[in-house]
């Protein structure tokens, strides 16, 4: 059997907000390959767990390890840290000021020094593959949101990322560019990248994941695999918030 | 109407209006530079210094011009500091449109949202990177309509450099009109004068905000 | 301690004469400020109406006024229409008039800018609920424009409380005038009087500009809605 390689390691994870606590003790290990999708009520700490992950909030007390370096609290060259983290934010933030190339090109070119025809064409190759490479000379604001966040996507693809983390992509989309968006993250997941996805998708998460993590108050509540998650609950908290995705007809039948 | 005057006394109006020109020119320079510098102090709350430039600008947006210009040539010599009229001149233009430079670039940072910066770190810049290919090209494309009216208002502003004795536009037309009483000749070349330097600068900034809006910048 | 500059200061009235001269400073501006806001309220209006001729006059005056430094517009009224009309105009009467004229113009700006910008809805919300076109003006749009106005209108006060200090360039004598004086005066008592004339004007115009800018914030925040 293939030893599993740990890519990411979250050790008693504590963090507060001024004076609230929003994650109490959070530990979570996640292997290459792996999708990690990690549900729950709004304010329960995952996307603050996401952020700490990727150095953008700090920490009171705990460690993360990203093959087996620390990561946590580092004052020094926490850049080269994110290089090796990709993130797509809910906003699909793109840069106003670039063209969808150039918006993707950045981040290679001039913290990782590449050559820019390779990654030009690495760019373009992976455009092509979420099918947006016609609009590689547009400028963010002609592009609709669900085409923004493919290339947010692609954007943190080009790093060459270890670990792909997803903060609630489609939350701000129009239904209709949802599906377009969790496609292409259904398409990573096939190819084999390993990621953390934070989502109210139910169905899309039940599909992705190979493992759910319930979070609920800054602490994990339940841990399982899709289905026993979906269909048969462990913890009455859980079955809770799946009620909350079940409607009754409202004439009683 | 004299037009034989007009015909006379255009070169010193022409003269008058280069000086006038140059000194807005490096005033507005040294404005821009000393604006950029306070404002990222003042965005990125550096301590201390940053309640100095605060102090500095309400200071100078508090008072006219011409007091910082009586003072810095009638007063300073008192101290033993001497300054030439031109030397007081793009001091104190320096000294006044620097604070509204900064306010103007300040707007400008503070309108790039947050979450730029943090996408920028995201995909493994270092702060500088972010700083000069996230942060600045669209702060500065934000602050254009501040940014010019400013140099408006400093070009406007060098009018007052004839009560230090600088031999600018003002000083010839009150000269001509104490000398010669062509009132009226004197003051239509002073406004063709002014119209002539201020109009294209106006219109061409009205293009490039129209131009600038046009590439969309925000979604 | 002979030549202690700043003796200047209190020597005879000199303090008094030099407070005198800002309130001519301040009273001008004032005056000046009240006739804008009157007229500027008018000229809004009338901007805001569909004429060209009407629209082709006041921007062409909108622009002559902004593009023109406020010193060429006070020689051309002091000296221009002196020889023009063969009236004298004091210096006072120049800068009041100039002021009127400048501070009309940008009044008039922020007052249709402020009209154009209250919501369609807002009148239409207005018919709906049964008032009559009067009505909707008096508590409907009025009170939103003044809010809007009101802080752009207390920041053209202290810009030309900063501008009449150019009107000693044409005699009048306010605050530098005055100050010019003294030190003239003082030449050869207090040779350094300058530095201590003109540093301490510098601060009488910021204690007299700042507060006001101070409240336009305060305004400007407060009614942010």
């Amino acid at each position: 059997m293939k030893m599993k390689e740990t890519i990411l390691e979250i050790k008693n994870l504590k963090k507060n907000y001024d004076e609230l606590n929003v994650l109490k003790n959070v530990s979570i290990d996640i292997n290459k390959g792996e999708v990690l999708v990690i549900v729950g009520p709004s304010g329960c700490g995952k996307s603050t767990l996401l952020r700490c992950i990727n150095g953008l909030e700090n920490i009171q007390s705990g460690d993360i390890y990203l093959k087996g370096e620390k990561i946590s609290n580092r004052r020094k060259d926490m850049h080269l840290v994110r290089q090796k983290i990709g993130m797509v934010f809910q906003s699909y933030d793109l840069f106003p000021h670039m063209t969808i190339l150039n918006n993707i090109l950045l981040g290679p070119m001039k913290s990782q020094n590449r050559d820019k025809k390779e990654v030009t064409k690495e760019a373009e190759e992976l455009l092509m593959r979420v099918g947006l490479l016609d609009k590689k000379d547009a400028y963010p604001r002609q592009l609709s949101g669900g085409q923004k966040q493919r290339v947010a996507i692609v954007r943190a693809l080009c790093m060459h990322p270890e670990i792909m983390l997803f903060d609630e992509v489609t939350a701000a989309l129009d239904p209709e560019m949802v599906r377009e968006v969790l496609d292409v993250m259904l398409e990573l997941a096939k190819d084999g990248s390993t990621m953390i996805i934070v989502t109210h998708e139910m169905q899309f998460a039940r599909a992705i994941a190979d493992r759910i993590i319930f979070m609920d108050k800054g602490e994990i509540i339940e841990e399982s695999d899709p289905e026993t998650f979906f269909t048969n609950p462990n913890t009455d908290r859980a079955k809770k918030f799946l009620n909350v995705f079940t409607f009754n007809t409202a004439k009683g039948d | 109407m004299d037009l034989d005057f007009i015909q006379k006394y255009t070169p010193m109006y022409i003269e008058a209006g280069v000086i006038t020109l140059r000194i807005a020119f490096i005033g507005i320079l040294g404005s821009i530079i000393i604006g950029l510098l306070c404002s990222l102090i003042r965005y990125y709350k550096i301590p201390i210094i940053q309640r100095l430039v605060g102090i500095y600008i309400e200071l100078s947006r508090n008072t006219p011009l011409l007091i910082q210009l009586f003072f810095l040539y009638f007063g300073l010599p008192k101290v033993g500091i001497v300054l030439s009229s031109e030397a007081c001149a793009i001091v104190g233009l320096i000294f006044l449109g620097g604070s509204y430079m900064s306010e103007a670039f300040r707007s400008g940072l503070e309108a790039v949202h947050n979450s730029q910066i943090e996408m920028g770190l995201s995909l493994g810049l270092t702060r500088y990177q972010v700083i000069r290919y996230v942060l600045l090209p669209q702060a500065i494309s934000v602050s254009i309509p501040a940014f010019a009216a400013n140099v408006i208002f400093l070009i406007k502003e060098t009018s007052v450099f004839s009560a230090v004795a600088l031999a600018d536009l003002m000083f010839v037309a009150k000269d001509l009109i104490g000398l010669y009483y062509k009132t009226n000749e004197a003051l239509l070349m002073l406004v063709i004068a002014y119209l002539i330097i201020l109009l294209p600068i106006s219109i061409l900034f009205s293009l490039l905000e129209r131009k600038l809006r046009y590439a969309g910048f925000g979604n | 301690m002979q030549d202690l500059g700043i003796s200047v200061l209190f020597q005879g009235k000199n303090f008094i004469r030099l407070l005198g001269g800002l309130w001519i400073t301040v009273r001008i501006s004032l005056i000046s400020v009240i006739i804008s806001i009157l007229l500027g309220i008018v000229l809004g209006m009338i901007m805001t109406m569909k004429n060209p001729v009407i629209s082709a006059i006041t921007k062409i005056y909108l622009e002559f006024v902004r593009i023109m430094p406020q010193l060429v517009l006070l020689f051309l009224v002091y000296f221009g229409v002196t020889k023009a009309f063969g009236i004298h105009l004091s210096g006072e009467l120049s800068a009041i008039i100039v002021f009127s004229i400048w501070g009309t113009a940008e009044m008039g700006d922020l007052v249709r800018g402020a009209l154009v910008s209250i919501p369609k809805h807002q009148y239409e919300s207005g018919k709906a609920i049964g008032l009559t076109n009067i009505q909707i003006f008096r508590y409907i749009i009025i009170p939103q424009t003044v809010r809007r106005l009101l802080p752009l209108a207390i920041n053209l006060v202290t810009r030309m409380i900063k501008t009449t200090s150019l009107i000693a360039l044409i005699g009048v004598v306010e605050v530098v005038k005055v100050g010019q004086q003294i030190i003239d005066a003082s030449r050869l008592s207090v040779p350094s009087a300058a530095l201590w004339i003109y540093g301490v004007i510098f601060f009488l115009y910021f204690i007299v500009c700042y507060p006001i800018s101070l409240l336009a914030t305060k305004l400007e925040k407060v009614w942010k809605d």
